[in-house]
């Protein structure tokens, strides 16, 4: 076994135990604190693969961002010592049923198809790269999804403040702005 | 690089973490954690399109452009959906999703 493949096994079981904990844990901080470790070592994964930059993107916008956003309304939402009640056997047995003869089909397409590489030298992810694909408007460039992407996040965070601001602008503020 | 790690073994991983989120979005019956597993599924995509770029495709970087968009939209929806659990939890001080079930008075 190679260091890369002992690398690859941590990494691995670390997203296979933290994921299925983080469906099954029945404390809600415990939860998200498991998907945090999933993220983490995606981002593991990420390194091995060599993308170094949607690695460090994944660990600051999802470990960093999501995760701390998470843990912000479960605090704001729930009893932290509060355990979920248990869910009827009926019902996780076939959502499990479910899954697992999902996984079962997926997994031996997988192992059945045959994946053909294109055999072509490698291109390096460096950040100059990245940044005039993203704002290139000619061949493999990315300038189109881009900024609609900007827009949505734009549009998310006003969103986001209108649906969580303490009710909406009453009758008085409304009529004292059109005087 | 990567020697000895065959791509199926990238994509049975993604698989797993899949269906596990699948599975907690069916068993789940708080939103927040409904929320959770949505984050599960969408990274397991992530993985799969890196994936498949580093081995299948090497000379070009389509994958990483997808997972950064992903990413993206997955900030926006946690940030969207995170706003709407808030406010159920301020007019129905709970965030079950059988106790929420009236959408409007």
């Amino acid at each position: 076994m190679t260091a890369n493949q002992i690398m690859f096994l941590l990494f691995s079981v670390i997203v296979v135990v933290c994921s299925i904990l983080t469906v099954t844990s029945r404390k809600i901080l415990r939860a998200a604190v498991y998907l945090l470790f999933v993220l983490v070592s995606t981002s593991g994964l990420y390194f091995m693969l060599n993308y170094q930059f949607l690695a460090a993107v994944q660990l600051t916008l999802y470990a960093g961002g999501i995760v701390v956003l998470i843990i912000f309304s479960i605090l704001l939402t729930s009893h932290i010592s509060q355990k979920f009640e248990p869910i009827g056997w009926k019902k996780s047995a076939f959502s499990a049923l479910a899954v697992i003869a999902g996984a079962i089909v997926t997994i031996v397409t997988i192992l059945d198809f045959r994946f053909a590489a294109s055999g072509k030298a490698a291109v390096e992810a460096d950040m100059k790269l990245i940044g005039k694909s993203l704002l290139g408007t000619g061949f493999e460039g990315y300038a189109l999804p881009f900024e609609v992407i900007s827009i949505l996040l734009i549009a998310a965070m006003v969103a986001a403040i209108v649906i969580a601001k303490k009710g909406g602008p009453s009758r008085s503020d409304s009529q004292t702005l059109k005087q | 690089m990567n020697a000895g790690i065959p791509l199926q073994y990238f994509l049975v991983l993604a698989t797993i973490m899949f269906f596990t989120g699948i599975y907690g979005f069916l068993t789940r019956r708080n939103l927040i954690t409904i929320l959770m597993s949505t984050e599960l599924i969408l990274n397991s995509v992530n993985i799969n399109f890196m994936a498949f770029n580093r081995y299948l495709f090497p000379h070009k970087l389509d994958g990483m452009f997808f997972s950064l968009f992903i990413i993206a939209v997955a900030a926006a929806e946690a940030a969207v959906a995170i706003a709407i659990i808030i406010n159920i939890y301020r007019r129905f001080t709970t965030i079950n999703v059988e106790d929420v079930d009236e959408m409007k008075f």
